[in-house]
């Protein structure tokens, strides 16, 4: 390891220390977006495809939880979840890969829809409705889990940039066709990587269910979760490990403050962000600080 | 016994037939090239062999392991690489992680540091060693060529396909090109170029084979094929043969 890299960890190390001892109000909603975009850039931040279909996986794991709280100890559930989460990934990813662009994006969106109708037909069958997921978990409990998500994440992230997998995902995302002529399997890589925000989101929705208490498939495949993850991580910024949050912070932040005040202009703030992003900062604010530090470099 | 071996190879896109029933055989540390007039099935012919897409029949053989129907990446990990007609470089990447690109997942595998240490000999093998930490839209014409020829070596291929990698040089540059693939020639590598520029295939090429609408209608040693009627009639017109 390098002396950067050492440096690297040290500070993340400290970082994490200062977030596990700060469960305050709304930094539930901020671990689970920080865990949520983070994976989400894992992917969609190398290979350029953007995925709206982290609600389906959020909705799956909420839904775990929701069928086996009372059978299964809690700390399986994020486990089991994550193990689905992926599955539906890599099924998920074997078909739809091969699709480029806007079709790629415009199929993720139908597939949380799809899930979620799915759920509902299940439930009609058997003539249940939402589930009442009641716990004795605390939020700071739900805080540390996600905590602990995020750690995995984050170090999974900083193993798969240095891993001829990360390269390979960004060679794709560069350029599929040199991809293909440079020995790289790109079907395999996209739905090796595309598991793994797959499995996040599930595992996060697992941890995250006793807070909505009551889960039906209308709320738990809400798709405006997925869009929420989007937008947040590009305004972060993808092309590094810690974009994503800088997004999240200022973002749930400004989302819980407006949610207080106006309730219903919420969506205003998710388009605001969009044109932000695609009229100002094209990189998010890890391209608005690179652009910084190369002036002040070439100044100094 | 052949390196490559092409055998009755045909591709068809709906009812056009651009490559028929082709057939030739590269030889060990030769450079064969594909010349012909602009549509006759060249460059058809070098995505079949890479594999951007397969043949509709016919086989393609590189040391007895059949090539044809296999995905792109497979055929590169068996030893064959390739350069664009239109140069295709990684924008986002430096200009050595575009070498270790073909390096990484290639036929020989090379990773980490002896990535690296590979990728900046093949610069400077190239003749750019001072660039390779520049990003490449710093990178002139030429260069960008240069870079894409290292990534396709960055592999050791068993066979290089160079699509019109001289195309569009000027003739400073065009003379620095067909000494470079000379040296590539000089080291004992298998390279199958196709390429308009005629002094490029006098000076270069060992063998050639000339296509017209599809068809092999010569072969053989460069100014042998030149004189040949047929060859003269197939890029001029019947009239000034």
């Amino acid at each position: 390891m390098s002396t950067r890299e050492i440096r690297n960890l040290i500070v993340s190390a400290v970082l994490l220390a200062l977030c596990a001892l700060l469960p305050i109000y709304g930094s539930t909603t901020m671990a689970m977006f920080a865990v949520l975009a983070t994976s989400w850039a894992l992917f969609s931040g190398p290979t350029h495809y953007i995925s709206l279909a982290t609600a389906a996986f959020f909705g799956l794991g909420t839904f775990v939880t929701g069928l086996w709280f009372q059978t299964l100890p809690f700390w399986t559930l994020p486990l089991i979840a994550a193990v689905a989460g992926a599955a539906l990934a890599a099924l998920v990813g074997l078909v739809t890969l091969r699709l480029s662009g806007v079709y790629f994006v415009i199929f993720t969106l139908g597939l949380a829809e799809m899930v979620r109708q799915i759920f509902t037909w299940v439930q009609n069958q058997t003539g249940a409705r939402g589930m009442y997921v009641l716990t004795s978990l605390t939020e700071k409990e739900i805080f540390w889990m996600l905590l602990a998500l995020g750690t995995l994440v984050y170090l999974a992230g900083w193993l798969i940039g240095r891993s001829r997998l990360g390269f390979a995902l960004r060679i794709i995302g560069n350029d599929e066709t040199v991809a293909k002529h440079s020995g790289i399997d790109t079907a395999r890589a996209k739905v090796l990587l595309f598991m793994l925000p797959g499995a996040t989101a599930a595992a996060a929705g697992a941890m995250l269910a006793p807070r909505y208490i009551y889960i039906e498939p209308a709320t738990a495949f809400a798709p405006l979760l997925s869009f929420q993850v989007v937008i947040m991580a590009l305004l972060g910024g993808t092309g590094r490990l810690w974009g994503p949050i800088a997004g999240v912070i200022p973002f749930t932040l400004l989302w819980e403050a407006i949610t207080r005040q106006a309730p219903n202009q919420t969506l205003l703030l998710l388009g605001l962000a969009f044109l932000l992003i695609v009229y100002v900062l094209p990189g998010g604010f890890v391209g608005l600080w690179e652009r910084i530090l190369r002036r002040w470099r070439a100044r100094g | 016994m052949s390196l490559l071996q092409i055998r009755g190879v045909t591709k068809r896109f709906g009812g056009l037939v651009a490559v028929k029933d082709m057939e030739f055989d590269v030889q060990p540390h030769e450079v064969m090239g594909i010349i012909g007039p602009n549509g006759s099935g060249k460059s058809t012919m070098i995505n079949m062999i890479s594999g951007s897409f397969a043949p509709t029949a016919g086989s393609i053989r590189l040391k007895g392991h059949e090539l044809a129907g296999e995905p792109a990446h497979r055929i590169n990990r068996l030893g064959v690489a390739r350069t664009f007609q239109l140069v295709r470089l990684l924008p986002e990447l430096s200009v050595v992680q575009n070498v270790v690109a073909g390096a990484a997942f290639g036929h020989r595998r090379r990773w980490g540091a002896s990535a690296e240490r590979f990728a900046m000999d093949l610069l400077s093998r190239v003749g750019l060693a001072g660039v390779a930490g520049m990003p490449v839209s710093a990178l002139t014409y030429i260069d960008t060529k240069r870079v894409e020829l290292a990534r396709a070596l960055a592999s050791e291929p068993e066979v290089l396909l160079l699509d019109e990698w001289l195309a569009g040089l000027n003739p400073t540059e065009l003379a620095t090109g067909i000494g470079l693939i000379r040296s590539l020639r000089d080291e004992g590598r298998t390279i199958i170029l196709v390429e308009h520029v005629m002094d490029a295939i006098r000076s270069l090429c060992d063998r050639c084979v000339v296509m017209s609408s599809g068809t092999k209608i010569a072969e053989g040693a460069p100014a042998e094929v030149l004189s040949d009627r047929q060859v003269i009639a197939a890029y001029l017109g019947d009239g000034d043969a």
